[in-house]
């Protein structure tokens, strides 16, 4: 499966696209060329310069230092976001899963009540609860997207435990941690990490979308969909302000998908790509 | 089948319940405190302890939990929602009746578009698989699940707001207002459906009875759009439907863009303002929303397919 996947080349394009944007995001204070938080009011919505390689906004700020800056929010929230909720969902998944009886009924039940309600008034809920911030926002894609993966990974651990190799360790007196961790979290692992990639990039966009309505990060921070949003208020005179954000999450959040795209197609190679 | 639907009916009640309980709760949980609310509200100049506690009373907030519950549900079902925190001479009810109807002229403009244009771009890229159309198509669906809404929403409001000046930038006075936000609204949900559309064509195409009707000598124009177009959209009828609710949520994002005053704008409003009876009452209106459509059509679809029913 490894190997299939390395032979595609879109697949790794995507790769290296996510590792580069990662990379700069770690890097951010020694790749940037400006501050990203000076202001130079006389200097605003300059175009492209050797200074400023993508102009500046309605501060004076440079455009491109902000942007390789907003990879940390943007980027890094979302993996934490997508880190927790895994987390969440696997516990309970297997939980559910391995001990089975009424420890499965209760989390089930919580499950099926999560999944009915829909998502993103949920999320919206959760904000509206614990106030505005980031790190709220974090919390209520954890608290939403959790269920899912309980849901699969549950179904996963279930089909597995009846599987002759599990019960042959167990037979020979491995105890329970031991078989979760050395023989059913693998057989999970594969199907878990396609669903990731493919949610990240789901992540990525409902955390820039919280931004830009303003839920989210705030304003000095540069983060994509905060600078979406300070580039609406000029649209009308500088346009040009919406380009390079918008560019960038686009694809970043393109990179991810067509990564679980090739991801899913290498795992699955009966499946008819049509 | 009338089995099925009373039992689906009654399915319902529980999910509504479990509902209407949580945001109970949540009305429960905030920071704020009703009775000084109330107190702030009748504009009593000093807060006691004990005018907050006679409050308390005449407001059954000394009551127990589940009473407290019973009682709120008797004025939900009234359609009671209480007055809104920072507007006080206006009810809830009267907060959301005002903002809906922008909202569904919004997502009903929306309804149409995806319909009209998802269709038939789905089923010509199904029959002209792999052409240049299906690949620019297929493009196209890859390119518009990877674009942020309020970023195809602000290059839509540039392009053909102020550089063609075809559309009004913001508001809500008339219907050419709607256009631009309907269109960014039905984006996402055209591309999806695009896709569904194409995918059940390609599956049904291959079927022995696309075969049987080619043996009896039937055009294929003809098996396209009788049969094989049938039987696809039966799916995505359903799909369509229980999207709508979808539809009238998603709008959220496009009011604030465009400044039509409609419910998205209402809730974001809210949340910044703290309002919470108001986001209580939206998100019961919206979680109650998705729960009917459901229903309805998962009864609808039931009732379009045979082969369902009989497994049932």
């Amino acid at each position: 499966m490894i190997k299939q996947f390395f032979q595609s080349r879109l697949s790794i394009a995507c790769l290296v696209i996510i590792l580069l944007f990662t990379l700069a995001g770690i890097f951010a204070p020694y790749i940037a060329p400006n501050d990203p938080y000076e202001t130079d009011l006389m200097n605003k919505f300059s175009s492209y310069t050797r200074e400023h390689p993508l102009g500046t906004d309605q501060l004076g700020r440079c455009v491109l230092s902000r942007l390789i800056h907003g990879i940390r929010p943007t980027l890094f929230l979302s993996l934490l976001a997508m880190a927790g909720t895994i987390t969440l969902g696997l516990v309970m998944g297997i939980l559910a899963g391995y001990f089975r009886g009424w420890v499965d009924e209760v989390i089930m039940r919580v499950v099926d009540v999560m999944l009915s309600f829909p998502s993103q008034i949920m999320i919206l809920a959760v904000v509206a609860l614990l106030g505005i911030d980031i790190r709220n926002v974090i919390l209520a894609n954890i608290f939403v997207k959790w269920a899912w993966y309980a849901r699969m990974i549950r179904t996963t651990v279930i089909q597995y435990t009846g599987k002759n190799f599990v019960l042959f360790s167990k037979s020979i007196g491995s105890g329970s941690p031991y078989i979760l961790t050395r023989h059913l979290l693998p057989c999970i692992a594969s199907e878990l990490v396609v669903l990731a990639t493919l949610d990240t990039g789901w992540t990525i966009l409902n955390i820039s979308t919280l931004s830009f309505l303003g839920l989210g990060v705030q304003a000095p921070t540069p983060e994509w969909g905060a600078m979406l949003n300070e580039a609406k208020n000029v649209v009308t005179s500088n346009p040009g302000q919406m380009v390079a954000p918008g560019v960038a999450i686009v694809i970043l959040i393109a990179a991810f998908n067509m990564l679980g795209d090739c991801m899913r197609d290498a795992m699955d190679p009966r499946e008819v790509r049509n | 089948m009338k089995y099925y639907i009373i039992k689906r009916v009654m399915a319902t009640f529980p999910l509504l319940l479990g509902i209407s309980f949580l945001c109970f709760i949540f009305i429960n949980l905030i920071p704020s405190d009703p009775a000084e609310v109330a107190l702030r509200l009748s504009q009593v100049p000093i807060v006691t302890d004990e005018l907050l506690a006679q409050v308390r009373a005449d407001m059954g907030l000394d009551k127990p939990f589940l009473m407290r519950y019973l009682h709120w549900l008797g004025d939900t079902v009234r359609l009671d929602f209480g007055h809104s925190y920072t507007n006080p001479s206006r009810t809830v009810l009267g907060e959301l009746a005002r903002s809906l109807p922008n909202t569904l002229i919004l997502a009903s403009l929306s309804l149409v578009l995806v319909i009209a244009l998802s269709i038939p771009i789905g089923f010509l890229s199904a029959v002209y698989k792999d052409s240049l159309f299906d690949r620019i198509m297929r493009g196209f669906v890859f390119m518009t699940t990877a674009m942020p809404s309020y970023w195809i929403g602000l290059i839509f409001m540039w392009f053909f707001a102020i550089k063609l000046r075809l559309f009004p930038i913001s508001g809500n006075t008339s219907l050419s207002h709607f256009l631009l936000p309907a269109f960014t609204v039905a984006l996402s949900y055209i591309s999806i459906y695009i896709r569904l559309i194409r995918n059940n064509m390609l599956l049904n195409m291959g079927q022995d009875y696309v075969l049987y009707a080619q043996v009896r000598g039937l055009k294929d124009g003809m098996i396209l759009t009788r049969h094989v177009l049938k039987n696809s959209l039966q799916s995505c009828i359903t799909a369509i439907g229980m999207s709508i609710p979808q539809l009238i949520s998603g709008t959220i994002v496009v009011e604030n863009l465009f400044a039509i005053n409609g419910l998205g704008r209402l809730c974001i409003a809210s949340i910044f303002n703290r309002d919470y009876p108001v986001i209580q009452a939206y998100v019961l209106f919206m979680g109650v929303l998705f729960i009917l459509f459901n229903l309805v059509f998962d009864i609808i679809q039931m009732a379009a397919d045979p082969r369902l029913r009989k497994e049932s």
